[in-house]
């Protein structure tokens, strides 16, 4: 459905993306990460048309975006991360114009609109004008009106940025059901907890490179080359820092304090290897009381590895 | 039929019209506008019944007819580019812009939206200030086919300068560099064609001193400088013998109407191509170039 391939973008002698390769199947919702600057609006601008590869190409349902544009604009609904409004124009009007847009017959969009409305919840608002409407309804009537030709692929970039709590379970309910219509999604956001319940797959985007990719499980993998094994032990602390010290795959030890009972090992073995280090743990009579892993979510492995990317 | 349809209910130029025609101060722009040429006309007869023995006679009313349209000159010339030089940067920094170029919209379509909607708008103006033109016919003095002609030479001035206002808000990316530029072209074509048909004409005319009568200089640089200018070209499609001297000794005996019209034509063409070419980016141009490179 999505082909991206070698996608570059130069300012100058700034690359904003760098040979990025990418396949996204139909249907699938794809989620971008990465910090602020890291390559994610451009590769939008240039699926959207709007912005020249300086090499490379991407292929949006089978068309050429640098040869074939026109094509691809029919396939794509695209919401930016920022965008205006037409202040004087009512709900129904500003759909009206994108519908006359694409060419949709006036019958079609009086029965397209009201439908639209009601999926992102604005039924009520169909009078109002469009500047007095919220920031997180005015997202939701953008996400309307790329929906306005029934595309097959949506592309929205940041489309939770700026919103309160609130607002962001509502457009995270609109983007479930647009999923259970099985429209192709590609969605992007820096924070990266807001996509993961989500999005069929990731990709880690950081200084214009593709550093993971895959579902969340995947990208956790990929992204977390070591773990941290928490291990308490009854007493004989200093030797079992030395016991673990003497493992290949134990990488650090950590133990703060003379009491303090509890060891903290970055381990980078396999599950076998870690059923074999506790075996020979006990073996060698160490009073071992716990041993668990410590859980790190994928915020704190995103925070780990774009730490220098804002 | 349809796509003459579409092309009348174009939806840009539909969305402009009904967005320009929904705010008060354009109203109140047109009011004060024909406040301004009502009371120029009411105060030229005035003073002329007033102040003349012979009353308002037919030659004081083609005078009125030439200050009226030198005034609709004057107001196309300073309000075409505030119209145009924002149509397209201004939806830019309005951020609409990207979101109007993902649709399913034709360059072409969307930049000729922008100037008939701006130009309709001054199209009002003048159509609401016919009935001020029957002041002058009541007097005589002015043909039909000159108020025609007139109008005709005020369209195509609008058109031009749209056009040209359009290009500017493509290619620049600031509304407010793009309407500096417009009027700083503007103001070229008005003075400055002007000053460099004085400085050329005496330049020319003084080297071939001696050699008066028609035909003996063949340069026709100071024609092509002044056939820019809306005011002269104006002025002397309505006086016709204006500069006609002057051009005769260098040989030219076309009217100065004949070069404008042309000319506009030619600039509001390559305006436009300009504008509908660059609204886009050209997704081709660069693999072409990396091959190169």
């Amino acid at each position: 459905m999505i082909e991206i391939q070698n996608l570059t973008k130069r300012y100058g002698s700034f690359t904003a993306l760098d040979n990025l390769n990418l396949s996204i199947d139909k249907g699938t919702v794809f989620g971008f990460v990465g910090p602020n600057g890291a390559g994610k609006s451009t590769t939008f601008s240039i699926l959207a048309t709007l912005l020249r590869p300086s090499e490379g190409t991407a292929y949006i349902s089978g068309y050429d975006v640098t040869k074939d544009p026109k094509q691809v604009r029919k396939s794509i609904g695209y919401v930016p991360d920022f965008f205006g409004v037409y202040d004087q124009f009512k709900v129904h009007e500003y759909l009206d114009f994108y519908g006359t847009s694409y060419g949709i017959p006036s019958a079609e969009r009086k029965v397209i609109i009201p439908q639209l409305l009601e999926l992102v919840n604005l039924t009520e608002k169909i009078d109002a004008y469009v500047d007095l409407l919220s920031r997180g309804m005015k997202q939701r009537l953008c996400l309307a009106r790329a929906l306005i030709h029934d595309p097959e692929i949506l592309i929205l970039d940041e489309p939770a940025s700026g919103l309160d709590p609130r607002a962001r379970v509502e457009m995270r309910g609109i983007l479930r059901e647009l999923k259970n219509m099985d429209k192709t999604i590609i969605i992007s956001s820096h924070i990266l907890p807001e996509l993961s319940e989500l999005c069929d797959e990731l990709g880690v985007i950081e200084h214009g490179q593709l550093i993971a990719h895959g579902n969340v499980n995947q990208i956790e993998n990929q992204l977390q080359a070591q773990k941290v094994l928490l291990v308490t032990v009854k007493d004989n602390v200093e030797q079992a820092i030395s016991f673990f010290e003497n493992d290949e795959n134990v990488l650090e030890v950590d133990h703060d304090g003379e009491d303090n009972q509890l060891l903290q090992l970055s381990y980078q073995g396999t599950e076998d290897e870690q059923v074999t280090l506790l075996k020979q743990a006990i073996e060698h009579g160490l009073p071992i009381l716990t041993l668990s892993q410590k859980q790190t979510n994928l915020e704190d492995i995103f925070m780990e590895i774009t730490k220098g990317g804002e | 039929m349809s796509r003459l349809q579409s092309m009348l209910i174009n939806p840009v130029l539909n969305k402009e019209i009904k967005l320009r025609f929904r705010s008060f101060k354009n109203f109140l722009g047109i009011f004060l506008f024909l406040a301004i040429c009502g009371a120029v006309c009411l105060a030229f007869i005035y003073i002329e019944t007033q102040f003349s023995h012979d009353g308002f006679t037919a030659s004081d009313s083609r005078n009125l007819f030439i200050l009226l349209s030198m005034g609709q000159l004057g107001l196309i010339v300073f309000i075409t580019p505030g119209l145009t030089a924002g149509a397209i940067s201004g939806e830019r920094e309005k951020q609409t812009l990207n979101i109007m170029l993902t649709t399913q919209q034709s360059s072409t379509s969307i930049i000729l939206s922008k100037l008939f909607s701006s130009i309709l708008f001054l199209i009002l103006m003048l159509v609401a200030s016919l009935p001020l033109y029957s002041i002058v016919f009541l007097y005589g003095g002015v043909s039909p086919q000159t108020v025609f002609v007139m109008f005709g030479f005020l369209l195509l001035t609008m058109l031009t300068i749209g056009s040209i206002g359009i290009m500017f808000s493509t290619i620049m990316k600031r509304t407010i560099i793009s309407t500096i530029t417009t009027y700083g072209f503007m103001l070229f074509l008005l003075v400055g064609t002007l000053i460099i048909f004085l400085i050329v004409l005496r330049l020319i005319l003084g080297f071939s001193q001696g050699t008066p009568g028609t035909g003996q200089s063949n340069n026709i640089l100071p024609y092509f400088v002044l056939m820019l200018n809306p005011a002269v070209s104006m002025f002397s499609s309505l006086q016709s013998n204006m500069f006609m001297y002057e051009f005769q000794q260098l040989g030219i005996n076309w009217p100065l109407w004949v070069g404008y019209t042309i000319a506009y034509i030619v600039i509001s063409l390559f305006s436009l191509l300009i504008a509908i070419n660059k609204l886009r980016p050209n997704m081709k141009a660069k693999s072409k170039k990396m091959k190169k490179g």
